[in-house]
This record gives structure tokens, sequence and C-alpha cells, in this order.
């Protein structure tokens, strides 16, 4: 065939080298092929960015024979919004709405620690009126965020009931957490120095009354989906994380007491908000597999109603707000604190010239923790069990790219 | 006496009503189903408000609008996808949702063609929509789309076994594999000698019904048994890549393949179209009426199912299927052929 008269393909992509092959050179690999069993290649499937079992926009990049994955490699970034560097550009105040957006199923835990590290290093500490209110509204967000996660994880393992009854019931909790703050997922709430305002009259009563909703919707949670032999066949030892394992890719909140290390920031780390006047069981499971990380979930979230309830009965009277002066300047210095948040261990680690805004901000997030150990955990599991393992280790994208 | 339907019109114009009942039957059974069990039903036992909304009075509006919807969606079909086969697929599944119907008995004469080997034809013919979504798997040219249409084939050749067996039990019991053979059996049979109500045969073939519930679900990929298509893990599966037009034809394809199920379980062990004392011309004209009320009751079985239960996953599937499904059939067509010599 004559190559003048043909045009010569323009596009690109289209241009494949061609590679003088001689047939007979391969003919003893296929003879040996012959004797062994069908040669399968593997397949390299994306899940995500845009994914609904990824709760936003991680991407999992799956390498898999058949329905077994071989390797995991997730992918982040593609929320990245550059948290850590538009503090250094904002004051104090307007960084508190900031960072409302990292986490935000519980964002009133996330302005708790670093709205610490500021009065820390100003030297103020927040009348105790202020401090048990945030520590209230600190467990309803947890509350919160725990209740979705326990209809959630049905919806990733398949039975659809649950999600929605999840939805239904945390609308009762932010219901509470708008009638104190008039956010329901960005209160904004939190003041260098306290709080913007008191709570409203009649709020206490409204929020006893919402933690009998509370216990109520965790009991039907068990009744749906604990005793489901289903679901016992798909979390039960699926996604065991061992404890030593765990700790050394940096695990932390619910998912490594699911391991079995008793470990909580609340009760263990350094002494803030009113934890220390709040008794508390700190639940542990010592399976670290998909069923005993929503197990201790589930626990928690009845110990959180539990102690919100501690709380509204202690609730001392009193100002809401320390002497603060009005434009908010933090003296030179640096300081780390780290709190318990829903999803894990959050820590702010806060460098301040004195001047309005911080200098330099490190935000040290949960889930970017949690979700660093898929790959050795994804390692020859099926793909429903990716799911369940996902849904299990409970992460937002937020969290993780910050 | 004269049989309402002894008039002769004709075959042309017996064809002609057959074909029309038929091509209205299916889709309307299937909207009946998406009506009241997809909207209403789930609505209420998961606390949804927006399917209860549209339209005012309990949200009669909804499927309207959904339908609407799916007509008014753009037809995309994707770049890389074998084009003749992807439009094919769709098509297929419903083809062998219809033709299920052919031999389901709504009266004494109300049938679209008499089959002696009705029972056999019927899951032979439901099994054929497996083609179809093996078809829109590949075409669709989507690793999550491939993945579900594999996932549905193993699922096809686990379940197959037990539907059949399930229903071995009843063919065994009636002695006949012609289903107004089985629903006239039923309709003679007594209850240790009472015939008030005749003998329904979910009183002696429970286990098989129930057999073939669990199978069915299998075969309709409902929920705990909707790995094919799971939507939290594969994103609807083989169906990943259809809109619109197409879309609708597989949703028909589901639902009315589960109205022709349940209207199978339903002739199979609750009697079909009898009512206790009708018979002849009277109970043509209920037939249809009795039939439908009955395969509802089943439907409803179907859809709570559905919407309460977790997935399984694919390996724990097939490990059900195998270990107990099929030794608890051919238990139980033993235990029927055993009564059926002696007693």
């Amino acid at each position: 065939m004559s190559t003048t008269d043909r045009p010569v393909a323009t596009r690109p992509s289209a241009v494949v080298p061609e590679i003088e092959v001689d047939p007979g050179a391969f003919r003893h690999l296929a003879d040996a092929q012959m004797n062994v069993e069908l040669d399968t290649g593997d397949m390299v499937l994306n899940l995500g960015p845009q994914h609904p079992a990824t709760h936003g926009t991680l991407r999992l990049v799956v390498r898999l024979d058949g329905e077994r994955v071989l390797a995991a490699d997730p992918v982040i970034g593609y929320m990245h919004r550059g948290y850590e560097k538009l503090t250094e550009y904002r004051p104090y105040p307007q960084i508190i709405t900031l960072i409302n957006r990292i986490d935000w199923l519980s964002s009133f835990a996330n302005e708790v620690p670093f709205v610490h590290a500021a009065e820390r290093l100003m030297g103020i500490e927040a009348p105790p009126r202020a401090v048990y209110i945030r520590t209230i509204l600190t467990e309803l967000s947890r509350i919160a965020t725990f209740i979705l996660f326990l209809g959630e994880m049905g919806l990733q393992v398949g039975a659809m009931t649950p999600a929605f009854f999840g939805f239904r019931d945390r609308e009762h909790v932010l219901n509470v957490i708008e009638g104190a703050t008039g956010g329901r997922f960005h209160p904004n709430f939190n003041r260098v120095g306290g709080l913007k305002d008191d709570l409203p009259w009649g709020w206490i009563a409204e929020c006893r009354r919402t933690m009998d909703i509370v216990f109520k919707s965790c009991d039907d949670f068990e009744d749906l989906l604990m005793g489901n032999e289903i679901f016992e066949a798909r979390t039960r030892s699926i996604g065991i994380i061992p404890a030593d394992v765990g700790t050394s890719y940096g695990v932390s909140g619910s998912n490594i007491r699911a391991s079995g290390v008793d470990w909580d920031l609340r009760r263990d780390g350094d002494a803030y908000l009113a934890y220390r006047d709040v008794d508390f069981k700190v639940w542990t499971h010592p399976d670290g597999d998909s069923y005993a990380r929503y197990w201790v979930r589930l626990q928690e979230t009845r110990e959180s109603a539990r102690m919100v309830l501690q709380l509204l009965d202690a609730i001392p009277a009193g100002p809401i707000m320390a002497k603060v002066p009005r434009v908010i300047k933090v003296p030179e210095g640096e300081c780390w604190v780290e709190t318990e948040n829903p999803l894990g261990q959050m820590g702010y680690y806060l460098v301040s010239k004195g001047s309005t805004g911080p200098f330099r901000t490190k935000i040290r997030s949960a889930s970017f923790s949690n979700v660093s150990i898929l790959p050795w955990l994804l390692q020859g599991v099926y793909i429903p069990d990716i799911i369940t393992i996902l849904a299990s280790l409970y992460f937002i994208l937020g969290d993780i790219d910050r | 006496m004269t049989h309402l339907l002894a008039v002769d019109i004709g075959w042309g114009w017996t064809l002609a009503i057959k074909t029309v009942v038929v091509l209205g039957l299916i889709p309307l059974g299937a909207l009946i189903l998406g009506y009241t069990f997809l909207l209403k039903m789930m609505s209420h036992m998961q606390s949804r408000l927006g399917p209860m909304d549209p339209g005012g009075f309990h949200g009669w509006f909804q499927l309207v609008g959904d339908g609407m919807k799916f007509l008014q969606k753009e037809d995309i079909m994707p770049e890389q996808a074998d084009r003749r086969v992807f439009a094919l697929a769709p098509a297929v599944v419903v083809i062998s949702t219809f033709l299920i119907f052919v031999v389901i008995p709504t009266g004494p004469r109300l049938v679209v063609k008499d089959l002696d080997v009705g029972v056999f034809y019927a899951l032979a013919v439901s099994s054929l929509s497996i083609i179809g979504v093996l078809m829109a798997g590949w075409a669709s040219a989507n690793k999550f789309a491939l993945l579900g249409a594999l996932r549905a084939a193993a699922q096809l050749i686990a379940y197959e076994l037990p539907l059949l067996l399930a229903v071995v039990g009843v063919v065994v019991q009636a002695g006949t594999m012609n289903l107004n053979g089985i629903v006239t059996a039923q309709q003679n049979g007594a209850i240790f000698g009472w015939d008030g109500l005749g003998n329904p045969y979910i009183l002696t073939q429970f286990v098989g019904f129930a057999l073939f519930l669990v199978a069915a679900q299998a075969e309709l990929t409902q929920t705990p048994f909707d790995m094919p298509v799971a939507e939290s893990e594969l994103v609807s599966g083989y169906m990943v890549e259809y809109t619109g037009f197409r879309f609708l034809f597989f949703f028909i394809g589901e639902f009315g393949t589960a109205f022709a199920f349940a209207a199978l379980a339903a002739t199979l062990v609750l009697g079909g179209w009898a009512l206790p004392g009708v018979h002849g011309g009277t109970a043509d004209l209920l037939g249809p009426l009795v039939l439908f009320v009955k395969l509802m009751a089943v439907a409803f079985l179907i859809f709570w199912v559905r919407f309460t239960y977790p997935r399984l996953r694919e390996d724990q599937l097939q490990a059900m299927a195998w270990k107990y499904l099929i030794p608890i059939a051919l238990a139980n067509i033993l235990v029927t052929g055993l009564f059926k010599v002696w007693l």
C-alpha cells in the first residue's frame, strides 16, 4: 500500500508508534502459557472523586483482580481550600467563621481548639458558664455527627431506611444547636474569651427533651442494624485495624478506641472545657473491625447524651464573656492545643507575632490520618468491603483536605 | 351453561385484544408497583417527605412527574459504547418481562397462551433478561457497568437453580406444569377433607414458597441481593450509563418482572384467580381482580424486605445459595414426593 495518497493521521493522540514484531519471537512464551492458568489482567478502577460512597471528593485508585483489591491508593486534595494559608491574612474573629468549614458536620467542635489556642496565648480564660455552654454544644455537635454516621453506615451496606432515620433524627439535634447559636451547620458562636450570646429562654428544657429523642434514636439503630445477620456478615472481621498499626498510622478518635486503645483526649489530654467535671465512660472494643467502630460510635452517642444531661444540670450562672480588648491582639508566642473531636484528634499549632491575626497556623485534622491507613487496610478485600470500610472510618473530605 | 367468553370473534380479533391487553398490562403493572410500594410504602417506612408532597393529596402527582422527567431527559450514549448493543439491551430486558405474562392465567379462559409447560416456560424466559443486563454492562464501556453485569451473571447462575427447584414441589403436588391446571388443582383440593377453601399450596408448600421468594428477590436484583445494581458501591451497576427513556425501560423491566413474579407466586401457592365458590363465567370476570389482590400481597412481602435489609456480598450470596437454599429445596422435593406417593 502506498503512503503518498493517504493523509497522515493529524490528531497526536491517534498516532500509534509502529513496532516491528517478529511473530515467532514470542512463541516460546505462548507455549509456556498454554500450561499455566489463563492469564487475566488487573483492572484499575477509579472510585471517586465523584462516587457516592466517598462523602465528597476522595478518589481511590484501586487495582482489582476480579472483585479483589490488590492495591488501593487514596488521592486527596480535590477539596483543598488552603485554610492554613488563609488564616495568615485574617484577624481572629474572621478565622472562627473560616475554620467552621473544615469538618462541616461538627463545626462547633472545630472552633473550640482554635479559640482555646488564642485564649491560652492571651492568658485569658472564658467564664465558667461559657465553658459549660461550649461543652454542651461540642457534645451536641458530636451527637449530630454520630447520628448521621449511624444511619449512613446502613446506607453504605445497602439498607436505605436507616439513612433517612439518621437524617430525620439529626434534625432534632440541629434544631437545638440552631436554637442556641442561630446556625444549623456553621454556628460561628465562639469568640476569643467567651461566647457570642447567652442561651435563650427555655432552651435547657428543649435540650433535655431532645436527648430523649437521641436515646430513642440510638435504640432504633441498635434494633435495625446491630442485630441484623446481614449487617454482621458485612461488617464483622472486615477492615480490622490492629492497635499497634492504627497508632503508628496516627488513627485517632473512635476508630482507635474500636481497636481497643483506651485513649480519649477528653479524659487523657490537657484539661479543656468542662470535661473534668463530668462523669463519663470511655468506650472501647477489642475487635477493631467495622462492626466495632459502629458499636463504639453508638455507645459514644449515648454517652454524649448522658454528658449533656449532666452538664445541663450543673450549668453555672454568670457572664458569658471575659474581659477582652476591643481589637484582639495575641501576644508573641506559640502554642499547641488538641481536642477530641467527633472524627478524632483535632489540633491547632498557632504561632503569633503579636498582630491581629496568626503568623502561622498548622491544623492537625483527624480524617487525614484516619484515611492514611487505607492503602494498608484495603489490601485483599472485596469491592463491597471498600465501601464498608470507608463508611466505618467515617471521614469528612473537608477535614482531610482542609 | 353458555360461557361468557364463548362467543367466537375470530383469531385475528382475539390476537389483537390479547396483544393490547398484554402491552398495556405490563407497563401498568410496573407503574402500580412503583407507585404503591416504591413511592408510598417506602415514603411511609423511611419518613420521606419528598414523594408525599407533589400534587397535594398524598403526593399523587409524583409518579407523573417522574415519568415526565424521564421523557424530557437527553438520550446520552457514551462515546466508546457499542452503539447497537447498547441500544438493544433495554429492549431485551423488557421483552423477557413481556414473555412471562404470556402464560399467567387471570381466569379459567383468560390467558394469552395456555401452555402445558407453563411454569417451565415462565421461569425460562424470565432468565432471558440476564442477556440484556450483560449486553448493557458490556456495551456501556464502563468499568462499574461491567462489574455490575458480571455480578448479575454470577447471581443468575446461583439463583436460577433454587428458583426452579422451589417450584418443583408445587408441580409435583399438582401433577401438572400447566399454570391453569395448578390453579384448578388448588381450587378443587381439600384440606383434610374440608373443601371450603380448596387447598392453597401455601399450606403444604410453605418452604417452597419461602425459597421462591428468596430466589425471586435475587432474580429481581432487589435488596438484600441487589449487588448488580448496588447504588452505594457500583453506582447503579449496569444501568450507570443509561439515561432518559432507555433507563425508563430498565425501570419498567424491573418492576414489570416484580409484578410477574408476584403473579406467578400468587398463582402457584395462593390459588391464582380462584375464589372459593366462584366458577365459570363469574370466575373469568372476577379472576383478574382476585389475582391482583393476591399478587399485591406477595409484592408487599418482596418490597418490605427490599426496604428493610442491608445488602449481602456477592460471595456470601453464592455461599447462601449453594449451601442452604439448594439443599433445602431438594429436601422439599423429596418430602413432597414421598407424601405424593404414599398419601
